[in-house]
């Protein structure tokens, strides 16, 4: 199986003042093509900042970072714009959707970036993600005409219009309703299925366990990884919550 | 730039100062430009194409007589001039008499002045009223005579028509054969209007029985060539009176150049004042735009954390705030010259000034604001760039 993710022996130190904070020391780890990971961990356990990496916003201290063969430890920060813009796809925790912009423009925003993908091609292509994550009736709605777990959809769509690699979600369902959650998590299920590789990174232990591997985070290492056994299908969970129920 | 249409009143408001701007500068100029202009057309009014031609101060024996008291000036001297100056379109001798008119029971000091018929278009005069006396009159020294409209006024009362009457001058009778326009007083304060027009042939013969003329009034082509016109007419003139080149000239030659640069350099000052005035608005208008831009920023940092995190690059997010802010300014800037000329036609009709827009002062507040939308926008687009994109993601 293709690495798609490789981390070797990274850590990343941040200087507050006088004072060193080791966010992570020392992280070894893989993900490959088709993998449903889930990162998890308290606060402070350097979930967050190993997102950061995994998502090119920030370099490692020391240690390497080989994304689709490509390792970024030498690449200059307009090279690290490219690679998100064509290898990563961003889900936020909230949301982050440009307000007063409505959805099909939201999504076309990564296009935007990308000098290769004309006018016609990028709509053609902002629809169909809309489409898939079954918002193809909400196109025109602006982010403050759709309900929380809409605008995380329309946030998905945004991060699947480049047809990147790997999707990273930070805290996805952190500021939605546990049915909502699922139904995000059904979608993220769907595009697994469909092949897409996926990174994770919630606190929810039930949320994780939609995922098939948990990477347990702790004090800037990894504490803990395992294959999940017992794997929620989102759809069937959803079908459980009686509606009413939130 | 859908983020100005998203903030419509606020880019309005903020384009407002640079409107305010611009449209002050456009019309500081305009009442600027328009006074100047109005100047010009005063002083050539009074003949900006004049030359004069006026005999030198009389010199016997290292006593020196006062202005133009030689009697050197000749007919032959004006049909010299003609002949050989071609930067000259018009000349016309002159000759003076001061004297009482009498018509009737009334009578009124004024100036007799004889001339040719190229008078009025040297003075840029005209005839409201009967003709102009023709060239069989001048050559015959006939009695005919032309009235301002004081001599009128005094001779004959308010209104009425004197053509046809017969007045006195120094006990001369001259028929009256026209009226001439109005001009009101000059720069100096002269009334332009209180003289008797005559043939100077008539003059010289039957009033002051003299042979020479009193002075030389030539028009030139256009404004810009009466320095030629006066520099040949130097030498037409020297070679007339058979000056040798060592000697002085025995004529002076005067034009109103000097008295227009004088003028002009005023209204220029006073337009630069103007100018700056404005200028100092239009500035203000440029830190307004810098300082919505800053908030803008601030406002928006979570934004342009994810624009970089989707792939922009800090000159893509320069770019759009500087987009943004040149859009303003520039969108400001044709408001503003638009709002300009639109007053500049306000206050000139109803305060009854001349107010003249030039295209160059539009062209330059355009330009202007270009410059002010790049220098004013570009510190808060340099700072949006210059952001983290962690940190701007997480901003609250």
């Amino acid at each position: 199986m293709k690495k798609l993710i490789e981390i070797i022996k990274l850590k990343k130190d941040y200087y507050v003042g006088e004072v060193t904070v080791h966010a992570l020391r020392g992280v070894d780890m893989v993900v490959n093509e088709g993998e449903f990971v889930a990162i998890m961990g308290a606060s402070g356990s350097g979930k967050s900042t190993m997102l950061n990496i995994i998502g090119c916003l920030d370099k490692p201290t020391e240690g390497e970072y080989i994304l689709d063969g490509i390792s970024i430890s030498s690449l200059s920060k307009n090279d690290l714009s490219g690679l998100r813009n064509q290898k990563l796809g961003f889900v936020f925790q909230t949301y982050n959707l440009l307000p007063r912009t409505n959805a099909l423009d939201n999504v076309e925003l990564p296009l935007l970036y990308n000098k290769t993908v004309k006018t016609k091609e990028r709509i053609e292509r902002a629809k169909s993600a809309l489409e898939s994550v079954g918002l193809s009736d909400r196109m025109h709605h602006k982010p403050n005409q759709l309900s929380g777990g809409q605008q995380q959809r329309v946030a998905i769509a945004r991060s699947l219009v480049n047809d990147p690699v790997v999707i990273l979600a930070d805290e996805a369902t952190g500021n939605l309703d546990t049915r909502t959650s699922y139904e995000i998590m059904a979608l993220f299920q769907e595009l697994n299925n469909k092949g897409k590789t996926i990174v994770f990174v919630t606190h929810e232990p039930d949320i994780a366990r939609c995922a098939t591997r948990n990477i347990i985070f702790k004090d800037g290492v990894i504490l803990r990884e395992s294959e999940v056994k017992d794997r929620i299908n989102a759809l069937e969970m959803l079908a459980s919550i009686p509606l009413e129920a939130d | 730039m859908n983020a100005l249409l998203r903030n419509k009143l606020r880019a309005f408001l903020t384009m407002l100062g640079i409107i305010i701007g611009v449209a002050s500068v456009i019309a500081m100029l305009g009442i600027g430009q328009g006074s100047k202009l109005s100047i010009q057309q005063q002083i050539a009014g009074m003949g900006l194409n004049l030359v004069t031609v006026v005999p030198g101060s009389q010199q016997r024996g290292g006593v020196q007589f006062g202005a133009s008291t030689m009697q050197s000036l000749k007919e032959t001297d004006v049909a010299a001039i003609l002949s050989d100056c071609p930067a000259v379109l018009a000349a016309s001798p002159e000759v003076r008499g001061n004297g009482q008119a009498v018509f009737g029971a009334l009578n009124w000091p004024t100036s007799l002045y004889g001339e040719n018929e190229s008078y009025l278009q040297i003075r840029e005069r005209s005839v409201t009223n009967g003709r102009m006396f023709t060239d069989r009159e001048l050559s015959s020294a006939a009695k005919v005579c032309l009235m301002g409209q004081t001599v009128v006024k005094n001779l004959f009362g308010e209104g009425a028509d004197p053509v046809g009457q017969v007045i006195r001058f120094k006990k001369i009778p001259f028929l009256v054969i026209g009226v001439l326009d109005s001009k009101g007083l000059n720069t100096f304060g002269q009334d332009q209007d209180d003289l008797i027009l005559a043939p100077y042939t008539t003059v010289q013969k039957r009033v002051l029985a003299i042979t020479w003329v009193q002075s030389i009034y030539t028009s030139a082509v256009d404004s810009k060539s009466t320095a030629d016109a006066a520099t040949q007419i130097e030498e037409t003139v020297r070679r007339q009176h058979k000056i040798k080149a060592s000697d002085q000239d025995d004529f002076t030659i005067r034009n109103q150049t000097e008295l227009l640069s004088t003028f002009s350099s005023v209204s220029n000052i006073l337009t630069i004042l103007l100018g700056a005035i404005a200028g100092i608005s239009l500035l203000v208008g440029g830190i307004g735009i810098m300082n919505i831009m800053y908030v803008s920023v601030t406002e928006r940092t979570r934004e342009i954390g994810l624009r970089m995190a989707i792939g922009g690059k800090g000159f893509d997010i320069l770019l759009q705030f500087l987009t943004e802010s040149i859009l303003l300014s520039i969108t400001g800037g044709i408001i503003g010259i638009l709002l300009g000329i639109a007053a500049s036609k306000i206050i000139g009709s109803t305060m009854g000034w001349p107010i003249v827009v030039l295209p160059s002062s539009e062209i330059l507040s355009f330009a202007v604001c270009t410059v002010i939308g790049v220098f004013f926008g570009w510190y808060p687009a340099r700072k949006a760039a210059s952001l983290d994109p962690i940190d701007a993601l997480r901003y609250e």
